[in-house]
């Protein structure tokens, strides 16, 4: 019985206010930093389903996402192993397709329910990016979302699913388009989304002997609220009771990861027994159905989980228009972050050597007198024991902040920069940046946790360079 | 002028596997490094009261060592000298030791070259705050222009010349196959040296030493501490570095800008070997010094510092070549680890890899590279710019 193993989710701490873009507009979407991409988004998404997992029991990663960083280069590997997965497991890119993330998902299912894999974890991610004050700017949110599937343990099972392809010019990019492109919206919407999800809603209800009223959730794909509430009537759906909340106006359309995101949603309600129907749209067409089990209980015993409603819930406002615009990296191309790191040369040779170090951000414990020491040592600094450590963790400790500095030249964008010395729980210091921080509200004696950001973009090499920053305890 | 002679002894050294170490941080190499001098000399780290880190590219101040070994708040001097950064290294932990001042060392030089595409390898850089003007002039063609001018001086035909030099990079590639710690293990052939790709005329890919990643470490004393932990204690001789002020441009002093007027070829290798031969009290380097570790950044580097050097005489290095004087077998061998055309030049590094070999030639630790009756051995490296070199010769004898 292939199906839903976990669920993680992530959306990014900054909203920003619609009517920023045009005084008429209304609500919010999520945004992400300017340190975080498809990327960091989908490891914290990972990060996010393996609480209260056993992460060697992962057998593989399928990223998806049509917002990789990279035109040739895995991004499934960086998020592998910001996770911290087993090195012996098959990972591979979804890309280029809002219905990435479901065509993902189902060959995790079928691979789960093969056999050839015990568990492989689906991060769908996005952080696609309209014009300026387009139809796409206002809806765009930016998100990701996790779902580990395996074969027993389930906490929602795979009942039935079925596929449509479809070829229609509705939304796309070329290769070197900054921004979406798409042609009239009643024809992408009518004669894309809603017939093409629709026939493949009716594909899996009709060949499972399925009706409406078997399904407690359906969580859809949909451009736009609208949209997804015409579809649920039409198919004789109750948009009201059945139709899984878009959170439209404090999120936004997050793209490959979004239904993903919806039926993660769902799931955090559900009760055992509950049909879902998941249905996304992008090129075609992939419709699910999954009922859930006892197991369930199991994702709310765990309270460290942030899934999609602790990640609402929390929120910070960007300032402005324009600050969303230098955050997104388009109002000054090129411009680094940091102007320390700008002069240094980067070193992929020290990348790979440190990788332990810099990716999976691991310390070394000495095993003659137990001292963590970040980053690693040929000799200890407490007992100096040579070459005696053990490799360990601290990406998911929590640590607080001893002391800090505030910068307030190092930066245009990320100013005052934030530096404080993090002693981690269970032993461990480093000095790193801090981000999605409040200035007034950075203290001594602060509780923070990690997290996996970009530190910055070298164009001339064309290297985004990732790493970990210390956040405040986001709830 | 005072002078060191007899009065500061090595007990122990070590060197780490040479070449493109992409698993190996400078700290692991600096780490094996001095472990394995550590190990040898029969000393803690917790012994050495004061360290010379020899280090261009990878790390600046002393601390990096301190970092590496976790040495508990003793002096640590980072010196920078280029090419002579080992050797320099190495001559500041004597004097440490000679003042009375400290009674053990260490000597370090930890170089991580391929971190940086090669790093100072492929350009000098001129001072870091630049116009963006100034020649920055690849190490391959300042030496070319040596070469090309040697070749002129003694109206030596391209061929034989070339020969020449395909001769010492046997040599040198040979002794390299002899030594597990070297870059390239590989033998070759004059042909091959001949027909190979051309670098920067007349000096083609075989007379050319590599790029590598590298560490070397020395544990410097007293002879009476010597005394008390090893019989066979290598006891220093001399130790000088020279610093080119630009002499060489002037017409008189050097022949490469004044044809004809000097057979000298590089006057910085010339004035190091005087100070230092008057140190350790040599009166015929040719007779008196039984091996020796060279600057052979390129083939002709080698010839040509035979000569300054007063192994052979000014336009006869090339027949001592054809007779096989420095071959491991010769009657002065050169270069017999391999020198840097097998262990590539990790620049601070190269220094401590020579006295390496010069250590364990005198103990007769060599294994199949030992030579025969080594009493004298001398380390030369040369580096920088034309007319500004620094040059360092340190020079070693055993225990009498």
């Amino acid at each position: 019985m292939s199906g839903i193993v976990s669920f993680g989710a992530y959306v990014p701490l900054w909203r920003l206010d619609r009517a920023a873009i045009t005084s008429r507009l209304k609500g919010e979407k999520a945004v992400c930093n300017f340190d975080e991409d498809s990327i960091t988004m989908a490891a914290a998404a990972a990060i996010d389903c393996l609480k209260g997992v056993d992460r060697g029991g992962v057998d593989g990663l399928f990223f998806a996402s049509t917002t990789s960083p990279y035109k040739e280069k895995q991004a499934a590997g960086i998020v592998a192993a910001a996770a911290d997965l087993r090195h012996n497991i098959l990972t591979a890119d979804f890309a280029n397709s809002l219905k990435a993330g479901t065509a993902a998902l189902k060959l995790a299912l079928d691979s789960a329910k093969a056999g050839s894999a015990k568990q492989t974890m689906v991060a769908a991610t996005d952080r696609r990016q309209g014009p300026p004050m387009s139809a796409f700017d206002q809806s765009c949110g930016d998100g990701a979302a996790a779902l580990l599937v395996g074969n027993s343990d389930v906490i929602a099972s795979l009942e039935a699913s079925y596929s449509v392809s479809d070829e229609i010019m509705d939304v796309w990019r070329a290769d070197g388009d900054t921004f979406l492109r798409t042609v009239h919206p009643r024809f992408t919407e009518v004669e894309g989304y809603q017939r093409v999800i629709m026939e493949a809603i009716s594909g899996l209800m009709k060949e499972n002997n399925l009706v409406p009223e078997d399904f407690a959730k359906i969580a859809l794909y949909a451009p736009s609220a609208r949209r997804a509430t015409d579809v649920a009537r039409s198919l004789g759906f109750d948009a009201k009771t059945q139709l899984q909340d878009g959170f439209f106006n404090i999120m936004g359309n997050t793209g490959a990861p979004y239904a993903l995101m919806l039926f993660i949603a769902a799931l955090e309600e559900a009760k055992p027994g509950d049909l879902i129907l998941l249905a996304s749209y992008g090129d075609g067409s992939d419709a699910f159905a999954f009922r859930v089990t006892d197991q369930i209980k199991r994702m709310r015993e765990n309270s460290s989980r942030r899934g999609m409603k602790k990640h609402l819930e929390t929120k910070r406002m960007i300032p402005d228009y324009k600050t969303y615009w230098l955050w997104r990296g388009l109002l000054n191309p090129g411009l680094e972050p940091y102007i320390t790191h700008h002069f240094d040369q980067v070193a992929p040779t020290i990348l790979w050597r440190d990788r332990n170090q810099i990716l999976r951000l691991h310390a070394v414990k000495c095993k003659a007198c137990g001292t963590v020491q970040y980053p690693a040592q040929r000799v200890c600094s407490k007992c100096h024991a040579k070459d005696q450590f053990e490799e360990v963790r601290l990406a998911d400790k929590k640590g607080t902040i001893l002391t800090f500095s505030m910068d307030y030249v190092d930066s245009e964008i990320d100013t005052p920069v934030v530096v404080p010395v993090v002693n981690f729980d269970g032993g461990g210091q480093m000095v790193c940046y801090m981000t999605d921080r409040v200035t007034e509200e950075v203290k001594a004696g602060m509780e923070v946790e990690m997290s996996f950001r970009k530190i910055f973009y070298r164009e001339n090499m064309g290297l985004h360079n990732y790493f970990w920053k210390a956040v405040p305890i986001r709830a | 002028m005072g002078s060191i002679k007899d009065k500061v002894a090595i007990v122990g050294m070590g060197c780490c596997k040479f070449g493109e170490n992409w698993d190996k941080s400078a700290q692991d190499m600096a780490v094996d490094a001095c472990y394995e001098a550590f190990d040898d000399a029969g000393v803690e780290p917790k012994d050495i009261q004061a360290a010379w880190q020899g280090l261009l590219h990878s790390g600046e101040t002393g601390s990096m060592l301190a970092r590496w070994l976790k040495l508990d708040y003793v002096p640590i001097t980072r010196v920078e000298n280029y090419c002579c950064g080992g050797l320099d290294a190495f001559r500041n932990a004597c004097y440490g030791v000679a003042s009375g001042r400290y009674d053990i060392v260490l000597a370090s030089g930890t170089e991580k070259l391929m971190d940086h595409y090669g790093g100072f390898g492929k350009v000098v850089p001129s001072p870091y705050d630049i116009s963006g003007v100034e020649f920055d002039l690849p190490p391959v063609n300042a030496f070319a222009h040596f070469a090309t001018r040697y070749m002129s001086k003694y109206d030596l035909s391209y061929e034989r010349f070339k020969r020449v030099l395909a001769k010492v990079e046997v040599k040198n590639h040979h002794n390299g196959m002899l030594n597990p710690k070297a870059h390239l293990h590989r033998e070759i052939t004059e042909e091959d040296v001949i027909n190979a790709p051309m670098i920067s005329w007349p000096l083609g890919l075989y007379d050319c030493c590599g790029l590598s990643d590298g560490a070397a470490a020395a544990i410097v004393t007293t002879p009476e501490i010597a005394k008390t932990l090893r019989s066979d204690y290598v006891l220093v001789k001399a130790a000088t570095i020279v610093n080119g002020a630009g002499q060489a441009f002037l017409a008189g002093d050097n022949s490469l800008m004044s044809p004809g007027e000097s057979e000298v070829n590089f006057p910085e290798t010339v004035h190091a070997a005087q100070a230092a031969y008057v140190e350790a009290g040599i009166k015929n380097p040719r007779k008196e010094i039984t091996h020796a570790e060279l600057h052979d950044c390129f083939s002709s580097t080698e010839l040509l510092t035979y000569e300054d050097l007063g192994f052979s005489p000014y336009g006869h290095a090339i027949e001592d070549v054809e007779a096989g004087r420095f071959t491991l077998e010769g009657e002065q061998p050169i270069n017999s680890d391999g020198g840097l055309k097998s262990f590539g030049h990790p620049l601070s590094a190269s220094g401590l890899r020579m006295l390496y070999e010069l250590y364990k030639q005198l103990q007769g630790k060599a294994g199949p590279r030992q030579i025969k009756n080594p009493k004298l051995g001398l380390a030369h490296n040369l580096g920088g710019l034309s007319s500004y070199f620094n040059v360092g010769i340190v020079i070693l004898g055993g225990r009498d």
